[in-house]
């Protein structure tokens, strides 16, 4: 076999990344000429299958053992061992999601194969895939190369391809895989998620955010901007370091693990720009971006910014929209 | 309880990142380097659990180059009660793989019950190497902790699921556990934490000492400054000019004051 895309899926639906991921292999396929492949992991997936076999594809695979009913890391981390050694793809592809993120190194490590993760896109030389990536949190790109052999397992980053590009096909087969686990082997109990209920903010139909970063710099200069939202009639947003050192509560947080928000302006303030903080406002209609870095990554997304110290401008701005 | 956190030090958050000459990799020298954000606060989580359980020792582990002394020291000072270093020259041609092998070989006798890790570095962000390192060491792992509850043989924690999900997950010991940032308030050195750590051991391992058969199994050939997606408006001039366009890019061509 030559490359699998692993979907993830929690039982009902497929992950939106796992369709970017084979969005990823099919294309990996068609630059290398070489087919691709699906796999499915849990206790009951006939119904996902069957969806996934829409797909342009060869084949999918369905893995299912009852103790997949629940993802756990070490279920996830054998059955993929197990699939790896019996079909022997080349590359094995996901998306880069938190669930991958906590299971995939552990194939990395049984199977002492490469791991390539997070990456936005790939360039081929010599046959071989470079794999490329954000490195210093989006600051600057890296190009990897493989060494040794394959199986190489690769992640993609959220919306380094997209879903609709995935190609329809004829109707692939479905076979089912036969695999082994017990109970030992599963070494973490997992209880039902569940969400944290205090949101007393909701960002997501706010039409202007102002929202600010660690380069605020302490506790104190928030008010800067809460006179700034005030005069603009915007909501207050933070990044991650931000609530990390409780200048604002935790339901102010943009980003993959905070609030995602498509207003009309997002005004950022001293914030870096890094991925998990851009993939919560990537739908905003327009972008302001105020950093003293001329190399901010939010400066490659923004419509307008400017190089500067947001504790001397913001209390002007305030000023200058106040005196009309 | 015996505690190691894996600290590597990486160019602080507000460092002004530089390409080298050959565009194979940054500029170190006019870099200040840090503890890499994750990583202090699973330092802070490792000493809050030494406190709790009223034994046992935190060990601090980092791979990298003499600079990276200062990161361990700072630990030290923080609290912990002795370091390990695995000297590379360069570090950033070891894969994840790599260093948690070399990590594997160097603590295996060490039998720790638990290793603390951030979740990933702020530098290449790989996000592999607790797990890797726990995986090889036959533990139990678990990945983007913001919450732990400790007890007896066996550890509780809350990990962050994405868009505002949590899961509780519970686990036998030993277990390696990569830490999110928030999951506490890392503490400051005191001077007297300063003064003591001078005196803590800290072992240096020679890598070649370890290696063996540890394959490099990836490599950074190539790296260069991000191209722009979108055409941005620039605004320039002195702080009131500055001023001035920004309230009439609200005014004007946003439309919303
Ligand atoms: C799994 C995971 C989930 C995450 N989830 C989120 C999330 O949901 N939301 C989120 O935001 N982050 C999240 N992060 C963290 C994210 O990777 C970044 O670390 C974070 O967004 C950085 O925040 P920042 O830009 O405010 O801080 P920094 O990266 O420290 O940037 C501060 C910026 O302020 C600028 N600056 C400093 N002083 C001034 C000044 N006086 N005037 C102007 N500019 C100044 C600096 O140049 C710098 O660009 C997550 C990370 C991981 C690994």
């Amino acid at each position: 076999m030559e490359i699998l895309v692993v979907l993830e899926h929690n039982n009902q639906t497929i992950h939106r990344m796992s369709w970017e991921a084979v969005a990823a292999g099919q294309s990996l396929g068609k630059d290398l000429n070489l087919s691709t492949t699906i796999l499915i992991m849990g206790s009951d997936v006939s119904t996902l299958a069957k969806e996934a076999a829409t797909k342009d594809i060869t084949e999918v695979l369905v893995a299912e053992h009852p103790l997949l009913e629940t993802y756990t890391a070490d279920g996830y981390a054998r059955t993929l061992t197990q699939v790896i050694e019996s079909e022997q793809p080349a590359y094995v592809i996901m998306g880069h999601t938190y669930m991958v993120r906590d299971f995939l190194p552990k194939v990395c490590a049984i199977l002492k194969q490469p791991l390539f993760g997070d990456n936005i896109s790939y360039r081929i030389e010599n046959s071989t895939p470079i794999f490329i990536k954000q490195i210093f949190q989006g600051k600057l790109m890296a190009e990897v190369s493989p060494q040794g052999n394959q199986p190489y397992l690769v992640t993609f980053q959220s919306a380094a391809f997209q879903s609709e590009s995935v190609h329809r096909g004829a109707g692939a087969t479905i076979r089912n895989l036969s695999i082994t686990l017990s109970d030992e082997i599963i070494k973490t109990r997992s209880e039902d998620p569940f969400q944290e209920t205090t949101i007393d903010v909701d960002l997501s139909s706010a039409d202007i955010i102002i929202s600010v970063g660690r380069g605020i710099g302490k506790k104190e200069n928030i008010n800067l901007v809460k006179e700034l939202a005030e005069v603009m009639g915007a909501q207050i947003a933070c990044s991650r370091p931000v609530v990390d050192a409780g200048w604002l509560p935790p339901y102010h947080q943009v980003g993959s693990s905070g609030q995602t928000v498509s207003p009309k302006l997002y005004f950022a303030l001293g914030i870096s720009g890094a991925i998990q903080h851009l993939v919560g406002m990537k739908g905003a209609n327009n972008v302001i971006v105020i950093n003293k870095d001329p190399n901010a990554p939010f400066f490659e997304i923004a419509d307008y910014g400017t190089v500067g110290n947001i504790l001397e401008i913001v209390p002007k701005l305030t000023e200058a929209i106040k005196g009309g | 309880m015996k505690i190691c956190v894996l600290v590597k030090q990486v160019p602080s958050s507000d460092a002004l990142i530089k390409l080298n000459s050959d565009s194979t990799w940054i500029k170190e020298d006019t870099v200040v380097f840090a503890i890499n954000e994750s990583d202090s606060f699973a330092l802070e989580e490792a000493l809050q659990i030494k406190e709790q359980t009223g034994e046992g020792e935190v060990v601090v582990v980092s791979l990298g180059p003499d600079r990276a002394q200062r990161a361990i020291r700072e630990a030290l000072a923080k609290g912990a009660d002795r370091g390990i270093r695995i000297k590379e020259s360069f570090p950033y041609s070891s894969d994840p793989f790599e260093i948690a092998s070399l990590f594997a070989a160097a603590i295996k006798d060490d039998n720790f019950d638990l290793i603390l890790s951030g979740l990933q570095s702020d530098d290449l962000g790989s996000g592999q190497t607790g797990v890797i390192l726990g995986e090889l060491l036959g533990m139990s792992t678990a990945t983007l902790v913001i919450e732990t509850e400790l007890s007896g043989e066996s550890i509780r924690v809350k990990r962050e699921l994405e868009s505002g999900w949590f899961q509780w997950v519970a686990m036998t010991l030993p277990a390696s556990i990569t830490i999110q940032s928030g999951i506490n308030s890392p503490r400051y050195a005191s001077l007297r934490g300063i003064m003591s750590a001078k005196k803590k051991e800290i072992r240096l391992i020679e890598k070649n000492d370890l290696s063996g058969s540890i394959p490099s199994l990836q490599s950074i050939e190539h790296v260069y400054l991000p191209q722009k997606t979108k055409r941005t408006e620039m605004i320039t001039g002195s702080i009131d000019q500055v001023v001035d366009k920004l309230s009439e890019i609200l005014k004007r061509n946003i439309k919303i004051l």
